[in-house]
């Protein structure tokens, strides 16, 4: 994955790394592709990439284009996400993903993206997202390793 | 027994499925989907926490691997729409996921898929989809296929 300075993004995370994720563009449009690969096929009889990994893709560009739009660096975390699957992508082919931030609020950044395989007017699937803002509130680094606490039940 | 050879073939067929590292359980034709934790899987490296979009991914292959065992198809279900809410951070620990079969219609099927770690009552995330079903045999419908769409 190219360098990018986008405020708060991490340049990559282990599942981008996983998918063989490159960034195409920041500027003026964030665009991202997963090259196709034959590990990431979700019908052997079709030989087209698993809507999974579409989805991972629009999660990861919205998360890119969310951090873009932001003027201080923050952890982000996604809220929802909707997806469109208008048709599928044609076998053999990469996919692309761009995406861009329509509204930031002080808690949530809105995001509507699209994924493609040849032409982003011809869309293999539409998204739109939320995505919470400083969504490590506070935890630290490694603040996920230690299991959840269970209340203990008290009899009074 | 036929839950059990479709459950496989599908675990066996999707090479995506085998990428992410899903295995499933099952119980008569109820199966729970489990995603054992991987570092690849990872989204934010700093808590860590699992990737949003993988989870999504999970459920959503759960809700098409329980299609495939409650009625035979001719092809895999294919994702019309999805929904997903995100809940709770996913830890890097295992992840379970349950799909319940909310309407099975002559074309299109509606589910519904939570995911969790520790606490069943703890949902991480839970996804709501639109799949277009191939009954195998033609007029053979799915269990429960009536009226529209």
């Amino acid at each position: 994955m190219s360098k990018d300075d986008l405020p708060g993004a991490p340049v990559t995370t282990p599942m981008a790394r996983a998918l063989g994720m490159v960034a195409v563009s920041v500027s003026p449009d964030i665009v991202v592709k997963v090259p196709y690969r034959d590990d990431l096929v979700g019908d052997p009889d079709t030989g087209v990439i698993a809507g999974g990994v579409v989805t991972t893709l629009l999660d990861h560009t919205s998360a890119r284009a969310a951090a873009a739009a932001l003027t201080e660096e923050t952890s982000l975390a996604t809220l929802d996400l909707r997806i469109d699957y208008m048709r599928p992508s044609k076998p053999g082919r990469d996919i692309f993903a761009t995406a861009y931030c329509y509204k930031v609020t002080r808690s949530v950044a809105f995001v509507r993206a699209l994924a493609y395989d040849e032409d982003p007017s011809d869309p293999v699937a539409s998204a739109q997202g939320a995505f919470m803002l400083d969504s490590d509130a506070g935890r630290e680094a490694g603040a996920n390793l230690t299991p959840v606490q269970r209340k203990p039940r008290v009899k009074e | 027994m036929t839950a059990n050879l479709d459950l496989l073939s599908f675990l066996e067929r999707v090479p995506y499925a085998r990428f992410i590292g899903m295995r499933a359980t099952l119980n008569g034709d109820e199966m729970t989907g489990v995603l054992p934790f991987s570092e690849h899987l990872i989204g934010n490296p700093s808590l860590p926490a699992l990737h949003g979009g993988l989870i999504g991914a999970f459920m959503e292959l759960t809700a098409i691997a329980q299609l495939s065992i409650t009625g035979p198809q001719s092809r895999l279900p294919r994702t019309v729409d999805i929904s997903i809410d995100y809940l709770r951070s996913g830890r890097p620990v295992d992840t379970y996921a349950r799909a319940l079969i909310k309407r099975v219609g002559r074309r299109i099927a509606n589910v519904q898929v939570e995911a969790w770690q520790e606490a069943r009552a703890n949902p991480i995330a839970a996804l709501r989809g639109n799949f277009l079903v191939s009954p195998r045999g033609g007029d053979e419908a799915l269990p429960g296929a009536a009226g529209t769409h």
